[in-house]
Order: structure tokens, then C-alpha cells, then sequence
């Protein structure tokens, strides 16, 4: 199972296993891993799973769509790694992907 | 603390978060979470969407999967109801006759569907829209084809037309006030979605009332009071939900339209929270008391009930959101719109796509955006922050919705 490594705006790390075919979003939730909202849970509606794709692993998360990157667009303290972890499926591929967390969602 | 017993009464989104949150607030006594329906907490919003439809399954509903509830030491009595709390020795019975003893106490205990009393509702094929097993039962009588029934025009029952409809069933809506969503927004809107709804098959009709449903064992016909009436194999109703008090009021707890609670989510027995839908709470960005029925009213509330519990001060203070799908629109709603005095419309509504701004005296209060994410997230700024904005810019699409942030 993919292992996520999801970094704390203080550097702090956590690393949970993420099933395939999950999102980055449920893996963070599922491991009570703070940092993570996710008020609509994955609906793409509320972009309170806001993270930072590691500049080593943007190639395999791939880019955002339409409708999540108008929402990115108006997040605080976006840049160009940013994501909304509910619309990045985990594959095997991205065993061992870093993302790093806002410090704040709002 | 840790041989203290932390009970939470609904196995409820409020408690999905506010279980976890107690461990992360360092609780380290018992938690105990009792729920009247066989599973750990779920989604709700996807019954009327993603499950009803087919592509969720129960799995796919979970908020977390049960392992990681009992990796935490949290523990859950499922198809369990509480029947008593006793404050004075602070137990709480269940319908079982188990008695179980609680240092703190939290209510999540959220709300349920308004009931109609007309005959027929007993018949087959007649269902509400709640829970799982609700959505279970729909789906008895899908398919392609057959007619379906859906009483109230608001987003639940527009929700199930949505997806009624595109399983093939030939849908008709019956909403007895004289616009859909009359309850949550403007005319405009009313008058957008029962064009969308129309365009894509739905039939609506408004200032309708029910009589009675009709069918030999099964439902065949829903009655009007007007003489009118409408063939059907499948009835859902949706004319709104009701916050659970009984259990609060029973023990003695300040009620008035839901549990009165403070922004700590506490109630007026120290040892007692609540949060969720079943809340009557402060909102310091409208000055007034509100109860919510919303998931993000739940998960927040339900964070500072559970520093509450372990003695800390969180605010809960949320600018209140909501959201629905509907065939290919995502609507978002940031805050409520009750009270406003002029709608200001950006982009075109014959399009699927635009945003209504409701102002008060000027400021904007709520925002309603069809497939505008952009403008849903700007507009949550601009309320929260209540940054002045001018009617005229609003509805100008050439000046970008991050424009609008600094006027």
C-alpha cells in the first residue's frame, strides 16, 4: 500500500498507508492527521483540503481540472504546487509522495 | 482524567469529529459513542446524490472506517437508543435497560424528518430521505420508466428528482408554496432551477398541496386538495427535518428550536456539550442565534465541544456554507440570505452559470453561485470579513472575483 507523507506548516511529519484508488484527502482523514478539513467530504465544494504537491512529485499527481483549479484560485496563499487533496487518487505510483499542509484552510 | 468516561449520544458527522478531536484535545478517559443505526458515522449529503445513484456504496459513504475509530480507543454501541439521561447521578439509560455512568456528556444528536400526516403514507413504495436504509428502500422501486412522485420542492427533493430522473424515471415535484426553494433563496433561483429541472424532464408544480396517497398495498396515485392527481410507483417526501430535543428537554437542558448552547457548544450543565444540527447557537457574523442544518455546522461545532470537554476555550465561529448538486451544477451557498434587500446577479442566468450576491443596507450577506467556485470563495471572504462591496462591480464579469476583494 502507497505510503503519504503529509508535512505540517511546522515541519512536523506524518506517514500513513493509503490504499490505491484512494484520495490524499481520506488517507489524511482516516489517520486523524490535523490540517485537513475537508468540511464537504471530497465534493470538491468546500477547498478545505487545500496542500502543497513536494516540487519532486508533481509530475505524477498530475494537474488540476477545470473546476478545481478555479477553486484554487481564490485559496489563501496558493503557488503553483497547490492542490485540493480530495481530487488527487492515490495510485502506486505515488507511493512515497510528500505533500506539505497551509497552515491555515481558511 | 483517565479513568474518566466521555459518552457521546448519535453516531452522527458532530461525533465523528468530535470523538477523534477529544483524543487530539488529550483525553485520554473512556469514549464511548452510541448510535441508533448500525453503522459508524457517514455522509449524508451523497444519500440524495452519489449513493442514491449508484456510484457510492455504504463503504464509500464511511466519514473514517471503523479501524480507525478503534485504533483511538474509541468505542461504539451501534442499534443502540438512549431513553433517559439522569444529570443528577449522570447516567444514561438505554432502551436495552443498560445504564452506563458519564463524567461528560455530548449530544450529536441531529435531527430527523418531518413526518406528513395524510393517508397512505404507510404504503409501499412511500419513503422519506435520511438515512441509509431510507435510500435502501428508494431504491426498491427505481427503474427505468416507472413514475415518481417527489413531495417539496427544496434541495433534498430536487436532489432525488436530479437523479430519479437520470435513472430513467419519469419524475413530477409537488411543492404546495408557490416557488421551489422558497424557504433558502431568491425568485431567481426558483425560477432557475425549475427551468433546468423542466428542461431536463422534471415536471414541477408549485402552490400544490397533497391530500393523500392511494394504492392496495402499493402506492399508485398521490392526491391533490385541487382534484388533481398523479400516477406513481414511487413517492419520496421531503418537506424538511427536525432537530432531536426530546432527550435534552426530558433532562431538563435549555431548549428553544434545538438545544441552546454558547460558542463553546456548552450547554447550561457544565458537564454537558452539544453540537450539530440539534444546536441553537451564537453566530457572531449574523448577531443572532441560529440552528443549522449543515455538515459543516457539525464538524466545527463539534471541535469546540470537544475542547470544551477537556477544559479549553474554542470558539466556534463559522460563517455557515452549504452546497447540492444538481444534473451538472454545483451550487454553493456561503451564508443565508434571510433578510436581504437586494439580489445583484453576475453572469446569465439562462446560462448554467452565474452568481446571485444578496445585500443588506449594501453589505453582503450571502451569495448563491451556480458552477462559480471562484465567486462562492471570494464571497465567503467578503461576508466573513464584511468587506464593503459595491452592487455595480459585482455584476460586472470584467473585473475578476479576486478583484472584488479590494474594493
Amino acid at each position: 500500500m502507497p505510503v503519504i507523507k503529509y508535512v505540517d506548516h511546522n515541519g512536523n511529519e506524518f506517514e500513513a498507508n493509503v490504499a490505491s484508488g484512494e484520495t490524499v484527502m481520506q488517507g489524511a482523514v482516516d489517520n486523524m492527521i490535523d490540517g485537513i478539513l475537508a468540511e464537504c467530504g471530497g465534493a470538491c465544494a468546500c477547498a478545505t483540503c487545500h496542500c502543497y504537491v513536494d516540487d519532486a512529485w508533481t509530475a505524477k499527481t498530475g494537474e488540476a481540472e477545470s473546476m478545481e483549479k478555479d477553486m484554487l484560485d481564490a485559496v489563501v496563499d496558493t503557488k503553483p504546487s497547490s492542490r485540493l487533496s480530495c481530487q488527487m487518487t492515490v495510485t502506486d505510483e505515488m507511493d512515497g509522495l510528500v505533500v506539505h499542509l497551509p497552515e491555515t484552510q481558511y | 482524567m483517565s479513568d474518566q468516561t466521555c459518552i457521546i449520544i448519535g453516531a452522527s458527522h458532530a461525533a465523528a469529529q468530535l470523538a477523534p478531536s477529544l483524543r487530539q484535545q488529550g483525553w485520554e478517559g473512556k469514549i464511548i459513542v452510541i448510535g441508533d443505526e448500525p453503522y459508524v458515522p457517514y455522509h449524508r449529503p451523497p444519500l440524495s446524490k452519489a449513493f442514491l445513484s449508484g456510484e457510492k456504496d455504504v463503504d464509500g459513504l464511511l466519514i473514517r472506517p471503523a479501524a480507525i475509530y478503534e485504533k483511538n480507543n474509541i468505542e461504539f454501541k451501534l442499534g443502540a437508543r438512549v431513553e433517559v439521561i439522569d444529570r443528577a447521578h449522570k447516567t444514561v439509560t438505554l432502551q436495552s435497560g443498560e445504564v452506563l455512568n458519564y463524567d461528560k456528556l455530548a449530544l450529536c444528536t441531529g435531527s430527523r424528518v418531518r413526518k406528513v400526516t395524510l393517508p397512505g403514507t404507510d404504503l409501499e413504495g412511500v419513503h422519506y430521505l435520511r438515512d441509509i436504509r431510507d435510500v435502501e428502500g428508494i431504491k426498491q422501486h427505481v427503474g427505468k420508466g416507472k413514475k415518481a412522485v417527489i413531495v417539496g420542492g427544496g434541495y433534498i427533493g430536487l436532489e432525488t428528482a436530479s437523479v430519479l430522473n437520470k435513472l430513467g424515471m419519469n419524475v413530477t415535484v409537488l411543492e404546495m408554496a408557490p416557488r421551489v426553494l422558497a424557504r433558502v433563496t431568491a425568485p431567481e433561483l426558483s425560477e432557475f432551477y425549475t427551468r433546468v429541472h423542466t428542461d431536463e424532464g422534471v415536471t414541477i408544480k408549485t402552490g400544490i398541496a397533497v391530500s393523500g396517497l392511494e394504492g392496495k398495498g402499493q402506492v399508485q396515485k398521490v392526491l391533490c386538495a385541487d382534484g388533481s392527481s398523479f400516477d406513481a410507483d414511487l413517492v419520496v417526501i421531503g418537506v424538511g427535518i427536525i432537530p432531536n430535543v426530546e432527550l435534552a428537554e426530558a433532562c431538563g437542558l435549555n431548549v428553544d428550536n434545538g438545544i441552546v448552547v454558547d460558542e463553546f457548544a456548552r450547554t447550561n450543565d457544565p458537564d454537558i456539550v452539544a453540537a450539530g444540527d440539534v444546536t441553537n447557537h451564537p453566530n457572531k457574523y449574523y448577531n443572532r442565534r441560529l440552528r443549522l442544518e449543515s455538515v459543516p455546522n457539525a464538524t466545527d461545532q463539534a471541535k469546540s465541544a470537544a475542547a470544551s470537554i477537556c477544559g479549553k476555550d474554542v470558539e466556534y465561529s463559522s460563517l455557515p456554507w452549504f452546497w447540492s448538486d444538481q444534473y451538472d451544477l454545483k451550487l454553493q451557498i456561503a451564508g443565508l440570505s434571510q433578510g436581504y434587500d437586494q439580489v445583484v446577479i453576475r453572469g446569465d442566468r439562462d446560462s448554467r452559470n452565474f452568481a446571485a450576491f444578496y445585500l443588506q443596507e449594501g453589505k453582503l450577506i450571502s451569495a448563491d453561485c451556480v458552477n462559480r467556485p471562484q465567486e462562492f470563495m471570494i464571497s465567503k471572504r467578503l461576508i466573513a470579513d464584511q468587506i464593503p462591496v459595491d452592487a455595480e462591480k459585482l455584476a460586472d464579469e470584467s473585473i475578476a472575483p479576486k478583484e472584488l476583494l479590494a474594493q
